[in-house]
């Protein structure tokens, strides 16, 4: 029962994904109770997994990554309602809903494996993933180049020479709001891009290997990519920190593209 | 012609002598009256604007002394302007307003309110009665050459004086100023347009902060925003998008620390401090922090230079507008100049036809319409064959340099009287006026 428990749980949590892709281009508070009651729902089935899971193995073991990842998704789901209740905001959602859907299908791709029974099927769970991830890059890549140009007009400014190219720009706030803003949409993206690549590999060789380099490489990029949002967000690095992590991030995804060619589960032409 | 022009402005004199000379909008219709009692001048206008004051005149000889005039009106040593002071005559004068008004001659090539200035400046000379046929002429002119400049070049395109080139860098900073904090330090008459100018493209909410709370209180209050207590400015401007800063302060208030401690209170967004202290407020170094933007007075200065630099060849364009136009309104006012001869002349030959109808309608008794009808169409006839000649050769003379005389030779073969009324009968029926030869 503990796997079906969790699926709606996921379902929830995939509920305030959809929430932190509209609450990118307007604030309503509709939004944030419909974010609110997701979490709280979500986070309901969540635990009567966990316990039921618990209960089956019949001990509290963190060994196994799936419940680990499964527990841990959990806890920040309560830290996000705990800012909630103290803060009265639900703008950590953006980063916290895409993290703990990724942690909660990790929980579950631990308890049943999925099969993907027909190559029509397959083929879809595919393309989903290839578009997916290409989604997250490009707007990584949007979003550093975002950040060079707020360089180059950040110095222009200091520099007092307000006129020529720096006219032709648009407004550094603009600049860097479609930085960030480019950072935001791609994040859920690259988040749901990573589940389907999960659930194809689950469903080729019955279980996700997370030492394979490939995987390592993507979640690390993911978790990289994670920080770069969160500082954004948080502390509001623009310009030169911005633009390095990006690069940072985006050269992160190249290794982790590039790793096709050392993965045993990740081939290109299978 | 007989056009003078006598003036300084920011080119010529600094701004110790400019305030001398300047003249106030409530006192600009007496000074026009004490202008128009200097011998010689008959008609005036005044233009007294913060960067120059120019005194033009219409008169009987084109030498009437305008000097006299700023000696008495102002009573000040000549020694003390006279170096400074320009003096234009005749088609240069037309040049020099042609140029003013399409805002060549500014400080800022192009900046749009000079133009706002001669009108104004012009219709309070009407409203005085001071400007007349000539002058009107030529302002009137000028407005269209200057309209003309404007709409065939880029000059005055982009927005220019100081405070406009400080509006146009915070948007390019913040993009959309709606809803953009402004802070207020210190008064000033600069800073104060600068923050008008921000509000008035959407800026604001706007805190003021003085040294004295009650100054910084009017000042709130007439920006419809709040005062805050100096000693708590620190607090307060960490909020401020853009700050304006423009106190008396000897050393830097806004320094490094300061500048980092905003820009961690704030999430790094960033801020734009406009300094226009001197000695300046914010320190220098501060503009070495990421997000923190600084200019200072000699920055927005050099900015508003630069705009102009990028102007140049918009300028040089505008400038052969400027010469075209000085061309064709020389043109016109010389073949002003035979209009009077030619209506004398055709007054004249009226005058003689009429006589000569009314004595053969003597002799002949009473006429049916259809023979005064011919013995109408005859004498016109003869009358305008006559004077075909001699009218368009004036006319085709009027542009050229021989027309003084050629006019003077007209009026003595005719014997033609020169009619007080000349000038203004002139300028009201124009070039254009050769409907009755016809």
């Amino acid at each position: 029962m503990a796997n079906i428990w969790l699926r709606v749980a996921l379902a929830f949590y995939g509920l305030g994904l959809l929430y932190v892709l509209v609450a990118l281009t307007r604030t309503r508070e509709i939004l944030n109770r419909i974010a609110l009651h997701a979490a709280y729902l979500g986070m309901t089935f969540h635990f009567v997994a966990i316990v039921e899971t618990v209960h089956q193995s019949g001990e509290m073991s963190l060994a196994s990554l799936s419940l680990a990842a499964s527990v841990l998704g959990f806890l920040i789901m309560v830290v996000f309602l705990l800012v909630y209740l103290i803060y009265k905001t639900t703008s950590p959602g953006i980063v916290v809903f895409p993290m703990v859907f990724l942690l909660t299908f990790v929980g579950l791709s631990g308890l049943e494996s999925f099969v993907l029974a027909s190559s029509s099927a397959r083929a879809g769970w595919l393309i989903a993933h290839i578009t997916l991830i290409f989604a997250g890059y490009a707007a990584l890549v949007i979003s550093f180049s975002a950040s060079l140009i707020y360089l180059i007009q950040e110095h222009m400014l200091k520099a007092k020479r307000p006129t020529g190219l720096l006219s032709r720009l648009p407004a550094l706030q603009v600049t860097d709001d479609i930085g960030f803003r480019s950072l935001l949409i791609g994040f859920p993206f690259m988040t749901a891009g990573l589940v389907a690549g999960m659930v194809i590999a689950q469903a080729r060789f019955g279980q996700v290997n997370f030492r394979d380099p490939k995987i390592l490489l993507s979640l690390l990029t993911w978790a990289v990519y994670l920080i770069l949002l969160y500082t954004r967000w948080s502390a509001g690095w623009r310009g030169r920190r911005a633009a390095y992590l990006a690069a940072g991030t985006f050269a992160l995804a190249i290794v982790a593209w590039a790793a096709n060619y050392f993965s045993a589960v990740h081939r290109l032409s299978p | 012609m007989n056009f003078q022009l006598l003036g300084v402005n920011h080119k010529t004199a600094p701004v110790e002598v400019r305030e001398q000379l300047a003249i106030s909008d409530k006192k600009l219709a007496d000074a026009l009256r004490q202008l128009m009692s200097v011998p010689g001048v008959r008609e005036a206008m005044i233009l007294s604007t913060c960067n120059r004051v120019e005194v033009l005149a219409h008169s009987t000889n084109g030498s009437a002394d305008l000097r006299q005039f700023l000696r008495e009106h102002f009573g000040l040593a000549p020694s003390s302007f006279e170096p400074h002071l320009y003096e234009y005559r005749e088609i240069d004068v037309v040049r020099h307003v042609f140029r003013v008004a399409s805002s060549l001659d500014s400080l800022v090539v192009g900046e749009p309110q000079i133009l706002g200035q001669v009108k104004e400046a012009y219709a309070t000379a009407r409203a005085a009665g001071t400007v007349q046929s000539y002058l009107d002429l030529l302002l009137t002119r000028a407005f269209a050459v200057a309209k003309r400049v404007r709409t065939e070049t880029a000059v005055g395109s982009s927005s220019v004086s100081i405070a406009s080139v400080a509006v146009d860098l915070a948007e390019r900073i913040f993009g959309s100023l709606r809803g953009k904090q402004v802070c207020l330090v210190g008064a000033g008459k600069m800073s104060e347009i600068a923050a008008r100018h921000l509000l008035a493209r959407g800026a604001g909410p706007i805190f003021v902060a003085n040294r004295t709370y009650d100054r910084a209180q009017t000042l709130a209050q007439r920006f419809g925003g709040s005062a805050i207590r100096f000693d708590e400015l620190y607090e307060h401007c960490e909020q401020a998008d853009i700050v304006i800063t423009s106190t008396g302060a000897p050393v830097a208030i806004f320094r490094r620390e300061h500048g980092e401690r905003f820009l961690s209170r704030r999430k790094n967004r960033p801020m734009f401090f406009i300094d226009i202290a001197v000695p300046r407020d914010v320190d220098p170094e501060m503009n070495k922090l990421a997000g923190i933007f600084i200019y200072d007075i000699d920055d927005l200065q050099e900015a508003a230079a630069s705009h102009a630099a990028e102007r140049s060849k918009e300028a040089e364009r505008a400038e052969r507008i400027i010469e075209d136009e000085v061309g064709r309104f020389h043109a016109r006012l010389q073949s002003l100049h035979v209009v009077p001869a030619i209506v004398s002349l055709q007054d004249y030959v009226e005058t003689i036809r009429q006589a000569e109808l009314d004595r053969v309608r003597g002799r002949l008794g009473q006429l049916s319409p259809e023979q005064e009808q011919a013995l109408e169409a005859l004498t016109h006839g003869i009358v305008n064959k006559i004077l075909h000649t001699p009218i368009t050769r004036l006319k085709s003379a009027a542009a050229g340099p021989e027309v003084t005389t050629l006019i003077e030779a007209f009026r003595k073969i005719f014997n033609l009287q020169d009619k007080g009324t000349e000038e203004k009968a002139s300028v009201k029926t124009g070039v254009g006026s050769g409907s009755r030869s016809r």
